[in-house]
């Protein structure tokens, strides 16, 4: 793991750009937990203060610091994008391995499910849910029904890798030395579907935090907890480009910009890295 | 499988094979159709029922919170909200069984019958959603196909030329514009040619003072429009494209016959378009169908940010109003729309590669 990430370091200027992008993000939103005012709070400043020394990022006219509450709302909707990536995770690696794995009818009726998945569009089944559960939307409701939506592009993935493993001779092995399908899935075919997991796991969270946020800028979410979306949100409520006040609205738009490219050169590279073929061009062979 | 393989060595090996073996060439075809028939049918059958699945697990009385909602705005006779209620009871279809329920919102869906609107008592919820439909499947059509097209060729030329700086720079664009969300990058046009550079109508479908007729001057209005909202949509759109074909076709060039046309001097142009890119094109004519949910997620945000009068403002506006029959007629028409689209799409796939006809 150590050794690929030193690779990637080396060879891809993307992947360079990225992590820098990535961590400068995580770094402002781990400041999150030394802000000295509490992030839900209004009125503990002086309103529409412009940037200065004293307010870095200047105040909103709500009376919060920008600095502070883009730190808090970063880590929000980061954590957000982390637990519908994990919890897709899960479902796709199962759906993948097992539809890879199996063949057959099995096979065709998991990816029948899986392309329906696919397709729907998920917004306004979302938006209908907001509707029905107006203030009782909690962002952990939310994040388990954008998970049990996002999975199904990245079964097909793991689905695509777990096949070739099938023909491998190592399968075969395992099968004869009388494992399990579990066993086999678990312990030797999960190894090798970690590096797809990975990357697809940052596309996951451009996805499903670009979706956030336009619920929440919409008004459609929890507004009261600091999110990227619900700064957009309130800035639009209190006119802020009209106002001016454009400092409110740029550096949300500023840091979400820099984390969403940050996270995709980072799982473009990393899936460049794992096609071989790529990766053999990136360290100049030829066929 | 060696049945497959003899009929698919029989086609390339002489022309008269496709008559000789006409009648499995059908069946092929009948087999693909019924497949993607079937598929179509799966996503209407589980988009609906999550739809279900949602308006009817809620813990609030829909009814109620529907009513306050759109009593809130201001003062409302109350036969008229007592006629609300009723009408609202009934399309809930409360006080009957589940299983009555669930049978009641069927038949609703395949009768396309939403009751009235309630934000616009008593227009048919139906009226109001074929009066936005033709502008969001306009908009989306057209931006789709620029999106793909432009996105497809200059994929397919970057990774053919790989040398070139123009192309490159073209490619870190592309993916630099690819993840920003659309709301994202609509705004950014809103503030660039609404307050920076107000060249553009920012706002609307076509002017408020034109009737809605074919003339000249109310298309170019309609056009004029449309620019700003195709344009995000389009912007994010080429980069997904972009990536995907240069990577196949970069991936393509090293085939054995791509040298070979190389070395027999086949004119590049040639063998870019009809060697490389359409062996490519397969692959990202799926891709196109397997995204046009989420590409229909990015018009629905487009609309409302550009105030296009679509099916996207009119979800948006709905929950606003707190309409329940028109947000779950926008959203199950928006799943019947989006694989009938899919389907469309699916059809022409065998235009493209004819191994379907005979698998």
């Amino acid at each position: 793991m150590a050794g690929a990430i030193r690779d990637l370091f080396r060879d891809h200027a993307e992947f360079r750009i990225g992590a820098v992008l990535v961590a400068f993000v995580l770094l402002l939103s781990a400041l999150a937990s030394f802000s000295p005012y509490p992030p839900e709070s209004v009125y503990v400043v002086p309103p529409d203060v412009p940037p200065s020394l004293a307010y870095w990022f200047g105040t909103t006219s709500r009376g919060q610091d920008v600095f502070w509450e883009l730190s808090v709302a970063l880590r929000n909707t980061l954590l957000f994008g982390a637990v519908v990536a994990m919890i897709s995770r899960v479902i796709a690696l199962v759906i993948g391995l097992l539809s890879g794995y199996k063949g057959g009818w099995v096979d065709r009726a998991l990816m029948s499910v899986n392309d329906t998945f696919i397709v729907i569009p998920l917004l306004p089944l979302l938006v209908l849910f907001y509707f029905v559960m107006r203030d009782r939307m909690s962002w952990l409701a939310l994040a388990l029904i954008m998970a049990c939506f996002g999975w199904a592009y990245d079964a097909r993935l793991i689905r695509s890798v777990a096949m070739s493993l099938k023909a491998r001779e190592f399968t075969q092995t395992s099968l004869f030395s009388g494992m399990s399908t579990r066993e086999i899935l678990v312990q030797e075919h999960l190894p090798h579907v970690m590096p797809v997991v990975f990357s697809t796991a940052m596309n996951n969270m451009v996805w499903s935090i670009g979706l956030e946020v336009t619920l929440a800028v919409l008004g459609f979410t929890d507004v009261n907890r600091p999110t990227i979306g619900g700064m957009i949100y309130w800035a639009n409520q209190h006119a802020a480009m009209v106002a001016g006040v454009w400092w409110w609205i740029a550096f949300p738009i500023a840091a979400v910009t820099m984390m969403f490219i940050g996270l995709f050169l980072l799982a473009v590279t990393a899936n460049a890295y794992i096609d071989p073929r790529s990766r053999f061009r990136t360290i100049g062979g030829a066929f | 499988m060696l049945r497959i393989a003899s009929y698919e060595a029989a086609d390339c090996g002489d022309p008269g094979s496709f008559l000789r073996h006409g009648g499995a060439l059908m069946s092929g075809y009948f087999a693909f159709l019924l497949r993607r028939l079937g598929q179509f049918g799966l996503v209407l059958f589980i988009g609906i029922n999550v739809a279900y699945v949602i308006t009817h697990a809620s813990p609030i009385d829909p009814v109620e919170q529907s009513i306050s909602a759109v009593t809130s705005f201001g003062n409302t006779a109350p036969d008229a909200v007592e006629q609300m209620r009723s009408a609202l009871r009934e399309l809930y279809g409360l006080g009957a069984t589940p299983l009555d329920q669930y049978r009641l919102f069927w038949s609703r869906i395949l009768r396309a019958d939403f009751g009235p609107s309630l934000s616009a008592f008593p227009t048919p919820v139906s009226t109001l959603i074929g009066r936005a439909l033709p502008w969001t499947a306009g908009l989306l059509a057209v931006s789709t196909i620029i999106a793909w097209g432009l996105g497809n060729l200059l994929g397919g030329l970057a990774g053919y030329y790989q040398k070139s700086r123009t192309l490159r720079l073209m490619g870190v664009v592309a993916i630099g514009l690819h993840p920003i969300p659309y709301y994202i990058l609509a705004l950014l046009l809103l503030i660039v040619f609404g307050y920076l550079w107000p060249v553009l109508p920012i706002a609307g479908g076509s002017a408020m003072n034109l009737p809605q007729s074919l003339t000249m001057e109310f298309v170019a209005s309609v056009l004029q429009h449309a620019i700003l909202p195709a344009l995000s949509l389009i912007l994010i759109g080429v980069g997904s494209w972009f990536i995907g074909m240069r990577s196949l076709v970069s991936n393509i060039v090293t085939e054995d016959y791509v040298v070979y046309a190389e070395l027999a001097g086949v004119r590049p142009w040639r063998i870019l378009s009809s060697y490389v890119m359409r062996n490519a094109m397969a692959p990202q004519l799926t891709g196109l169908a397997m995204s046009l949910g989420g590409i229909f997620n990015g018009a629905v945000i487009t609309e409302k940010v550009f105030g296009y009068p679509g099916l996207g403002s009119l979800l948006v506006d709905a929950v606003y109003a707190g309409d329940y029959g028109l947000v779950l007629g926008v959203t199950t028409i928006s799943i019947v729309a989006v694989s009938a689209g899919v389907l469309a799409i699916d059809l022409l796939y065998p235009l493209l590669d004819p191994r379907v006809k005979v698998n």
